[in-house]
């Protein structure tokens, strides 16, 4: 077992490991590079935050990650490029096939957004900066030094505000977070892992470490004895021979969701005929929590008691959703589930026989085990809001105040498909999730009818009295702007990028 | 009970017919890859029988990797295969598609070896180019379209009237919900805007094959089962042996094959799935091959008939199908859902069955003991997959937007119309379904 101080967390960009909840003021750049001499200085003595914790928090943060076509524009090689993931290399509207899985048609159609659809709004790299209420100027002006202003094209800010710890349509935001298993707590063996954890192997999110799997996702692997520069880098765990261009980094999958946040609380008013009461009710069963976080399950859960729920919880005990329904939007975003249906009863011979019906799948009810093995599919959350908050009470007024308010959404993965498109496209988009009616997630669907005709505009809440209450015609409230995936490196790999032979002078495509 | 049958024909094409085959097959598509139900060349809607069709072009694009092993690549002529899944017999099928389709099986078949347009007999040629599968495996024997097209049209029914009785009778009052439902239904029936046929009886000539199948194979196994018991341990030293010897191939697809297959998936809520590849070389593979197929078949056959294969929901229909002589294999499927869910769903919840059959063939992922490890190690049991995919010209399916766990669930909605439920409870969860 190793300590968690053992960690390279000197080596990892810090939003790994911190949400830099503390920092409220953000400011999210995407920007073009200008001047790629210039841009290497920079990032060569620029103050990335690492991930080691120290004795105060700090006042100021500072994050980076690369599009493909800033790591190619910094003269990363192509050996090296093609050896990242498909869905890295070729971007999140790389073909229509993408675009229809992660539900990008209609409203949210690539062709729409405001930036990441082509070459043109599709930035080089992407800057985070982070820092307490009021020193975000301050931490600007530091930031863009006279080198900066050289290397870097502003190509878009994106919005972000602090509206607490609610995201715009009013609920407790951020409360379901993998906990990365930094000291190797926890086994990845089928055989342990019967029962949903929120515990997480750091391959899942950080490159360069063993995965759920038990395996090195792959990355791009650097021989050093053709490539000086990479003897800086660290070593591949899986092969000792090559160096990790990618160890300690993770993809960053960004989306900007515009959500109608007005449009959201008038709907729900008129589903429940101005009643508050029963307004509130429905909002909570599209979302899967109250407003103030509570999760919607039963009442007693052994051990533990219903206000530390947060996120200590699964749906083992909900199977028909009549607490949570099937498709609220947290119970499509992380299900809960482990290995096994139900777990593994009983020891020794009992067990194993228990074992074997459930992996021969019998026994099952109908729509029992549809969804098993939540463990390959789960992100880090490290998203932002963005525009005035506008409470409930007054976003069902008819005259509430119109703004673009939503939600900077950014998650850290090390498998972009298996986890961010995966989720995406199975889970939120998918109407068939978990054997539902041609019901995509009530809060992000896109409400695009099916192509045989079939509508998939509802939302449905099974009822223990029997028949499901309907909500129909639901409007699309959440709509894509733009997004895009990066990769940030490792520090020491940020150091390779900005110490690569000059290819000399302006560089501007 | 109308059991289901498969049918494959596959015919090598032509040299230089290649391109000309392509555009032709393309010109039945309405969206990449997806058939228009009223194509002019075989308007697959018209045949009632017909659950999923497909043509594809079986190219050997992975047969240099048996080179791997020491083993020269066999020359394989790309083959033109057209297949699906029916309800009764293949061959009375087959003489409906002839006679409802002839100039169009015609025109297509014509880029084949050995098949003239003008002077050819079309149901004999056809009869003499279908291959059996290995093993075959039906999401639920005995469920025909027919059933199917009636099912959803009952449960569409159902649902838009219980939302406009539900609030005026009352949610709670589940019996005379009930009472409503079952009057709605019968009057729908009476209208003639429903319709509920009770199932055809059994072929006597299927039932009897399929219960001497039963027995049977149980029976020749324990029969042999000295001698299976004896070389067990040879088996099991050999299977090492090989387990630890078999090459590795850990080999990425290009994009631009994803791609190619990518441009046909998540139209529908399912897919299609082709998958052609080499059995790896030497006789044991084989045998074990054909074993474990056997055995496949006798599951999927006598035990997973009813709407799931071990843990997997989302398979309609699935076969294996030996080609050129047992040196390569060719599988396909009707599943549920997108690429990347479908094979997460095999690595997580039957990952031993995976590695069980395809464990012998070439560039599958290292197994131990056969059914350990393989398709666990994802990435390589990924590109495995997806390099040994290939794309199908023309799919069909005749009931877009619905998945097997649908199917299975307007079945329950229709037993429940059609017995009574004993208690409240039981009521209920009918209604639930609704």
């Amino acid at each position: 077992m190793k300590k968690s101080n053992d960690f390279e967390f000197d080596d990892l960009q810090g939003l790994l490991r911190f949400g830099y909840g503390k920092l409220t003021d953000t400011c999210f750049m995407l920007l073009n590079i200008a001047n790629v001499d210039a841009a290497k200085q920079w990032l060569n003595t620029a103050p990335i935050s690492n991930a080691v914790t120290m004795d105060s928090p700090p006042d100021t943060a500072l994050q980076i990650a690369f599009s493909v076509h800033g790591l190619r524009i910094l003269g990363v090689s192509e050996s090296i490029i093609g050896d990242f993931s498909d869905e890295f290399i070729h971007g999140m509207t790389r073909n229509e096939n993408s675009s229809r899985r992660l539900g990008d048609i209609g409203r949210n159609a690539p062709e729409r957004w405001e930036w990441g659809n082509d070459s043109v709004t599709m930035p080089h790299i992407l800057l985070l900066l982070y820092a307490k209420k009021g020193d975000l100027e301050a931490w600007r002006k530091t930031v863009e030094d006279d080198r900066f202003s050289q290397a870097f094209q502003l190509l878009r800010q994106l919005p972000t505000s602090d509206i607490g710890r609610v995201e715009p349509f009013g609920f407790d935001d951020g409360i379901s977070q993998p906990t990365i298993d930094w000291t190797y707590r926890q086994s990845t063996d089928p055989h342990e892992r019967d029962r949903y954890s929120n515990l997480l192997a750091v391959g899942e999110m950080v490159l360069g470490y063993p995965n759920e799997y038990g395996q090195y996702t792959a990355r791009p692997l650097i021989n050093p004895k053709k490539d000086q520069l990479a003897t800086g880098l660290p070593d591949a765990e899986d092969d000792p021979a090559l160096k990790d261009f990618a160890r300690n980094g993770t993809y960053l999958v960004l989306r900007e969701l515009g959500q109608d946040v007005p449009g959201f609380w008038q709907f729900l008013d008129k589903a429940s005929s101005s009643k508050s009461k029963k307004r509130e009710h429905l909002a909570a069963a599209m979302v899967g929590r109250e407003r103030n976080g509570t999760p919607l399950i039963a009442e007693h859960i052994p051990g533990i008691s219903r206000k530390d729920h947060g996120n200590h919880f699964t749906y083992d005990l909900d199977a028909k959703g009549n607490h949570c329904p099937m498709s609220a939007h947290i119970r499509r975003a992380n299900p809960r589930t482990g290995d096994l249906p139900g777990g593994v009863t009983g020891l020794g011979i009992v067990g194993f026989i228990n074992r074997l019906i459930k992996i021969l799948g019998f026994g099952q009810k109908p729509e029992e085990d549809l969804i098993a093995s939540s463990r390959f599919h789960r992100l880090l959350r490290r998203g932002r809001s963005y525009g005035p908050f506008l409470a409930p009470e007054d976003a069902i007024k008819p005259d509430a105040p119109v703004a673009e308010r939503g939600l900077q959404f950014i998650c850290l993965v090390a498998n972009i498909s298996r986890q961010f498109e995966f989720v995406q496209n199975a889970w939120i988009v998918n109407g068939k999730f978990n054997g539902l009616q041609e019901e995509p997630d009530p809060l992000l669907g896109n409400r695009e009818p099916l192509l045989s005709g079939g509508s998939t505009d509802h939302f449905n809440r099974p009822d223990p009295s029997g028949p499901m209450q309907k909500t129909c015609h639901l409007p699309q409230f959440v709509t894509v702007h733009g997004g895009g995936y990066f990769f940030m490196p490792g520090l020491r790999a940020l150091k390779y990028i900005s110490a690569l032979p000059a290819n000399g002078g302006n560089s501007s495509s | 009970m109308t059991p289901q049958s498969p049918f494959m024909i596959a015919a090598t094409v032509r040299v230089g017919q290649m391109k000309n085959l392509r555009t032709l097959l393309a010109s039945m598509n309405k969206v990449p890859g997806h058939a228009d139900p009223d194509n002019s060349l075989i308007p697959f809607s018209r045949f009632d029988r017909l659950h999923f069709a497909r043509f594809v072009i079986i190219e050997a694009n992975t047969t240099h990797e048996i080179k791997e092993f020491g083993v020269k690549p066999r020359l394989w002529r790309p083959t033109l295969a057209f297949l699906g899944d029916i309800d009764g017999d293949m061959h009375t099928f087959l003489a409906e598609l002839v006679e409802q389709a002839e100039p169009g099986l015609k025109k297509i078949f014509s880029h084949c070896d050995g098949f003239s347009e003008e002077d050819q007999n079309l149901l004999e040629w056809i009869q003499a180019h279908t291959i059996n599968p290995r093993a075959n495996y039906v999401n639920w024997i005995g469920r025909t379209v027919k059933q199917i097209h009636e099912e959803a049209a009952l449960h569409r029914s159902l649902s838009t009237y219980l939302q406009k009785i539900v609030d005026d009778v009352g949610r709670e009052n589940v019996r005379t919900l009930r009472q409503k439902l079952l009057s709605h239904v019968e009057m729908e029936k009476y209208k003639g805007r429903l319709t509920l046929s009770p199932p055809e009886p059994t072929p006597t000539d299927w039932k009897i094959r399929n219960l001497l199948h039963m027995i049977g194979v149980p029976l020749i196994l324990l029969l042999l089962s000295p001698l299976l018991l004896a070389i067990a341990p040879f088996f099991a030293l050999r299977l090492r042996m090989l387990e630890r010897s078999d090459p590795e191939l850990f080999i990425r697809p290009s994009y631009e094959h994803i791609n190619e297959l990518s441009k046909q998936e998540d139209w529908d809520v399912s897919n299609q799935y082709s998958v052609f590849g080499d059995v790896k070389p030497g006789l044991f593979r084989l045998l074990t091959f054909k074993f474990i197929l056997l055995l496949t078949d006798w599951f999927a056959r006598h035990v997973y008939n009813r709407g799931f294969l071990a843990r997997i929901k989302t398979i309609h229909f699935a076969r294996w199908v030996f080609m050129d002589n047992n040196h390569r294999v060719f599988f396909a499927s009707n599943y549920d859902g997108s690429h990347e869910s479908y094979m997460d769903d095999f690595i997580n919840k039957v990952g031993w069955g995976l590695n069980l059959t395809f464990s012998n063939a070439v560039g599958y992922p290292t197994t131990r003991w056969i059914i350990k490890e393989g398709a666990q190690r994802e990435l390589a049991f990924k590109y495995t997959q997806r390099r040994h995919q290939i794309p199908t010209e023309v799919w069909y399916k005749a009931y877009p937007g619905l998945t097997a766990v649908d199917l299975a669930r307007n079945s329950r909605i229709r037993q429940g119309v059609e017995i009574r439920q004993a208690n409240d409870a039981e009521i209920r969860e009918w209604l639930s379904l609704i």
